[in-house]
């Protein structure tokens, strides 16, 4: 702390040099808190996948809907301990930009499916004897406002009633939520009851989204998978099952490699952070040759002097970084409102923060090590005098 | 009064390219505790190169220099370092302050490298700022100050850690003739009434007489001392 208005005063000593650069640095940890939220979010799926469940989807395309009755012959097959299955309502509340994911499902199979969802025994022996009605995520809950026991008027984009009418209504019974704060995010979510879906809904009926199964050894994933597709090879429903994380990662891969995408955009822009931090330092560094040597000869050391180079440098990406990162985390919820749920939640993680702090580290290092080198090579006498 | 710096055949050689030039010719120099030595002598006699041996800046490339009984010409880079600040006072010609710092943080360079508090580094600034007369400047930049405050300020600096030695090049060449004499002045109150050693590098005849002694240098040798009454 002793040395901080030394290391201030060297920093500011040009303040509309240091200004510039200290707002580049905070845009590049701005777009590296977002872009980072965007690929975390689109692999959460992948990070909250259980290694004993399965995915069964049509063969060709996960659009296609599956018969009802492939149920019993994927039950029978041998390491298969459960089958839940679920279909895609394609919901929208009350607005175009109110969208979130709408299940239909059987109760007791999916929620018995997916244990890290909580839901208290009552609400869930009420959803199990309800035929209209609906459990929802605690985030939606919060979100809208909804309480237990009122109506849910959700309309579909895909499925209309008997009638024609696309608007359903659903009683709320119960509300899911989860322990762990990263299954938490999934709760953006509303369970239908299948059995009154399916009687009430125009088309499609007898026939579901996919199946999930669980089984009694993850090792045996992959053998299981091949034998549950090859009771419907060569049928007009053919299957294609998967590892539930190899699901997610695919599912997420159809938008694209968001991982590879941000990387590489995050590759380019502190390429060019570490070019202008770089020659900002080294400019600055240069400038104050004389100075440096001044508080050689007052007594600091060669070493002193390399760690309050380094220091300055550290102390313009930690600003910078850390103002970009709370931009950031301060910018999200926005987002998320304003993408009306249609994407997972997005949060500045964890790990987002260690990224951000081993990039802000490398950076110093990366732009502060050369002038600090040297500046530690500096000859006293060759510098006042100006050699 | 006992000897403070003892330089024995100090020899100074630098290369430019592939010549040798020798700077200094086997230097004997005896300066005793509380003296106040004007160095004189024509451009490239060696006067800034004693002067910087003298403090602790560079190193002789033969012979000995022994400050307050310390052979320091044997000294490390970080010991030197830690030598200087203990021992050393600076006063430089164009004053060599931070421009982004303050009159008061300025003087308290020297006591970041100690292990006084925040409080006491304060309160010592601001007693070498009183010191030069500067106490109502404390928070002026550098480039606030006029030419003579700003070499006060850099006195102050050089005073603050209590150093046994004062060393000064050409302190007041880029002063004024009457801002000059003010710090010369400055510099003898230093010498007379608080005891410290100066040896001071300057062009200027009427500069040195505020000195006790005069060293000529001429083409890296020392004439004989000349005894000095002052004005």
């Amino acid at each position: 702390m002793r040395y901080l208005p030394l290391l201030w005063a060297g920093l500011f000593r040009k303040k509309t040099r240091t200004i510039l650069t200290l707002l580049s640095v905070i845009v590049a940890f701005l777009l590296l808190g977002l872009l980072h939220a965007v690929k975390v979010a689109f692999e959460s799926g992948a990070e909250s996948a259980d290694a004993k469940r399965l995915l069964t989807t049509a063969r060709y395309s996960i659009i296609e809907p599956l018969p009802i009755a492939h149920l019993r012959p994927i039950e029978r097959v041998a390491g298969v301990v459960g089958v839940a299955y679920a279909d895609w309502f394609g919901a929208k509340y009350q607005n175009e930009s109110n969208a979130f994911p709408v299940f239909a499902v059987d109760p007791t199979r999916y929620l018995d499916m997916y244990p890290e969802f909580t839901i208290p025994r009552e609400q869930r022996e009420a959803f199990v004897k309800t035929r209209t009605g609906a459990v929802a995520g605690r985030r939606l809950v919060d979100r809208f406002g909804w309480t237990l026991g009122q109506k849910l008027p959700i309309s579909s984009e895909i499925h209309p009633k008997a009638d024609g009418d696309m608007n359903w209504a659903f009683d709320l019974v119960g509300i899911l939520d989860a322990d762990d704060p990263a299954q938490r995010g999934n709760t953006d979510v509303v369970l239908i009851n299948v059995a009154y879906f399916d009687e009430a809904r125009q088309t499609g009926k007898g026939k579901t989204g996919w199946y999930i199964e669980r089984i009694a050894d993850p090792a045996r994933a992959r053998a299981i998978s091949v034998e549950i597709d090859r009771l419907f090879v060569n049928s007009p429903d053919e299957t294609k099952t998967q590892p539930e994380k190899e699901f997610a990662v695919g599912f997420a891969k159809q938008i694209g490699d968001m991982g590879a995408l941000v990387t590489r955009i995050l590759a380019a822009v502190f390429f060019t952070i570490l070019i202008l931090t770089g020659n900002a330092m080294a400019q600055s560094v240069r400038e104050r040759i004389p100075e440096l040597a001044i508080l050689k000869t007052l007594g600091f050391s060669d070493g002193k002097v390399t760690a309050l180079v380094l220091a300055e440098a550290g102390l313009l990406l930690l600003i910078g970084g850390g103002l970009g990162m709370v931009i950031a985390a301060g910018l999200l919820p926005v987002l998320n409102g304003a993408t009306g749920g249609r994407f997972p939640p997005l949060f500045v993680s964890a790990d987002t923060w260690l990224l951000a702090t081993a990039v802000a580290v490398t950076l110093a290092l990366a732009v502060g090590l050369p002038p600090a080198l040297r500046a530690r090579r500096l000859r006293i006498v060759d510098a006042l005098a100006g050699r | 009064m006992s000897t403070l710096v003892e330089i024995r055949g100090v020899t100074k050689t630098y290369r430019r390219g592939s010549e040798r030039i020798e700077v200094l010719h086997g230097i004997d120099l005896d300066v005793p505790h509380g003296d106040f030595v004007a160095l004189m002598g024509p451009s490239g006699s060696g006067k800034t190169t004693l002067l910087n041996l003298i403090g602790g800046l560079d190193k002789p490339t033969a012979g000995s220099i022994v400050v307050d009984g310390h052979r320091i010409d044997h000294l490390s880079s970080g010991e030197l370092s830690r030598w200087r600040a203990a021992n050393i006072g600076f006063v430089f010609q164009f004053y060599n302050l931070l421009p982004a710092l303050s009159a008061q943080r300025n003087v308290e360079l020297p006591l970041l490298l100690t292990s006084l508090s925040a409080a006491q580094r304060r309160r010592n600034a601001a007693i070498a700022l009183a010191l030069v007369g500067l106490e109502d400047r404390a928070r002026h930049k550098p480039r606030e100050l006029s030419g003579g405050q700003e070499q006060r300020v850099a006195i102050a600096r050089a005073m603050v850690s209590d150093p046994t030695l004062l060393v000064c090049d050409e302190p007041t060449g880029d002063l004024d003739r009457e801002t000059g004499a003010e710090i010369l002045t400055l510099l003898q109150v230093l010498n007379r009434e608080h005891g410290k050693t100066v040896v001071m590098v300057t062009h200027d005849p009427k500069a040195a007489e505020y000195a006790r002694r005069r060293l000529h240098l001429d083409k890296g040798t020392l004439a004989p001392d000349r005894e000095m009454g002052g004005p």
